[in-house]
């Protein structure tokens, strides 16, 4: 316990990575994930194979070995950058249809009653189908997020100094406790899987389109 | 680049292949011990009293709110400090199995209760214990409905077996990893192993898919 207490500080630095690591990966891959959908829905014909073609590939790779294939492309990338650009495009593939789903939800009727009004096709999409659209995908955005929270652990393979690095180097230099420290690991990340969620919970009430369905209040807690 | 990755797939494939199989029994093995201990999680939330409802979500929240890799330097480089010593195959097979386990659970878990309540009361009525009831009228129709996410489930442990490598069980990724520190190929090596994996997990979604077009319960959820 006193070994936890002094190396609170490298945990916390450690901690404070895999959270910048998990911030990149979901930037990353909601961004590219939200493009990717929108041109499987929207796009033109060769877009929406060679998206599908990518999304397949991407989701069939396991993030280790995407994590060190992006490690030995021939450029020396930063092991942050190396862990955000793996991640984040493994995620991508993931949330591309997450999103796709919650637009195919969204009625087309919708969509021809905006170009009745004479909105173009970009503009109904940005202003009438994506509003609803994202608000809807957050219930499962929110297991994505959660699933991500898990994998970020994956980056100490680059080298990234996270969580599991830091255990690791104190495991190192005492020589042992290594039950104690990947325990502690556990805890802080099943805190951060908990708190992560619940943050997903208060955005989904604020962003609630009213008159839609709600999902069913979560019991909090066991 | 391309003819030399060909060059160094016909050199290595049956190496890497050989690490693949590997790869498949450390899955399937995981994969069906875990189908056991979920479906008994599953039971004890659903139908079991106040004591085993809370023992079974306690396990099932640790170990969905913690990463598998963390579980697995618990069991490998953890457990030696209180005297167990394991090898790394089980190290990761046990990671692994009780990892797989609390998301089976959960899964069992929505398709029992998909099945409507009534007819338990009918088997009861009928003269059936609960367990018989269970066992006769529940479980054949949830274990068909539960064969979709399930099958997400054995792609996901498909990729993850994958973590083995970092404890140094020769799957895939562990056997890549030695050719690769022999001839320092790496990106080549690992790109060969990416293919690998693809045509494993786009096999197995396939087969899983036509598994489940096989035992659909007729008239029961979304037709194909």
């Amino acid at each position: 316990m006193e070994l936890v207490l002094r190396e609170l500080p490298g945990f916390l630095q450690g901690t404070a990575a895999t959270v910048e690591v998990l911030l990149g990966v979901m930037g990353l891959g909601l961004f590219s994930g939200l493009g990717m959908a929108v041109l499987q829905v929207y796009g033109p014909h060769p877009a929406r194979w060679a998206v599908t073609a990518i999304e397949r590939v991407l989701r069939g790779i396991p993030p280790i070995v995407l994590l060190l294939l992006v490690f030995y492309l021939p450029w020396d990338l930063p092991p942050l950058l190396v862990a955000v650009l793996a991640l984040g495009s493994c995620s991508a593939a993931y949330q591309s249809q997450i999103f796709r789903a919650a637009i195919q939800s969204v009625d087309r009727r919708q969509l021809e009653a905006a170009f009745s009004l004479g909105m173009t096709q970009g503009q109904a999409v940005l202003h009438v189908v994506l509003p609803q659209a994202v608000r809807r995908a957050l219930g499962p955005w929110s297991n994505e997020l959660s699933s991500q929270i898990k994998d970020t652990s994956l980056a100490y393979i680059v080298g990234v100094v996270e969580v599991l690095r830091q255990a690791r180097y104190v495991i190192a230099y005492t020589y042992g406790h290594a039950l104690l420290l990947y325990g502690f690991c556990a805890l802080i990340y099943f805190g951060l899987t908990r708190a992560g969620n619940a943050l997903i919970y208060r955005l989904e009430e604020k962003l609630w389109v009213p008159g839609f369905e709600r999902r069913a209040p979560e019991r909090h807690g066991w | 680049m391309f003819r030399e990755i060909i060059s160094l797939a016909g050199k290595y494939l049956p190496e890497l292949l050989s690490g693949a199989s590997i790869t498949l029994e450390l899955t399937a093995v995981c994969v069906l011990g875990g189908l056991l201990l979920g479906l008994l999680l599953a039971l004890c939330r659903v139908y079991g009293g106040k004591a085993a409802y809370a023992v079974s979500t306690a396990y099932i929240e640790i170990v969905r709110g913690t990463p598998l890799l963390v579980q697995l330097f618990v069991f490998y480089y953890g457990l030696p400090d209180i005297g167990i010593v394991l090898p790394p195959l089980l190290a990761a097979g046990l990671a692994m199995a009780l990892n797989t386990a609390a998301y089976q659970a959960e899964y069992i878990r929505g398709a029992i209760q998909s099945i409507p309540r009534g007819q338990l009361l009918a088997a009861k009525a009928l003269g059936m214990t609960w367990a018989q009831g269970i066992l006769h009228v529940v479980l054949p129709q949830a274990l068909r409905l539960v064969i979709p996410s399930w099958s997400n489930e054995l792609i996901y442990m498909l990729k993850y077996s994958s973590l083995a490598f970092i404890v140094g069980v020769p799957e895939l990724m562990g056997r890549a990893n030695l050719i690769a520190s022999r001839n320092f190929k790496y990106f080549e090596i690992y790109l060969l192993v990416a293919a690998i994996y693809v045509s494993i997990v786009l096999l197995a979604a396939r087969g899983l898919s036509w598994l489940e077009g096989k035992l659909r319960v007729p008239g029961l959820g979304a037709s194909p």
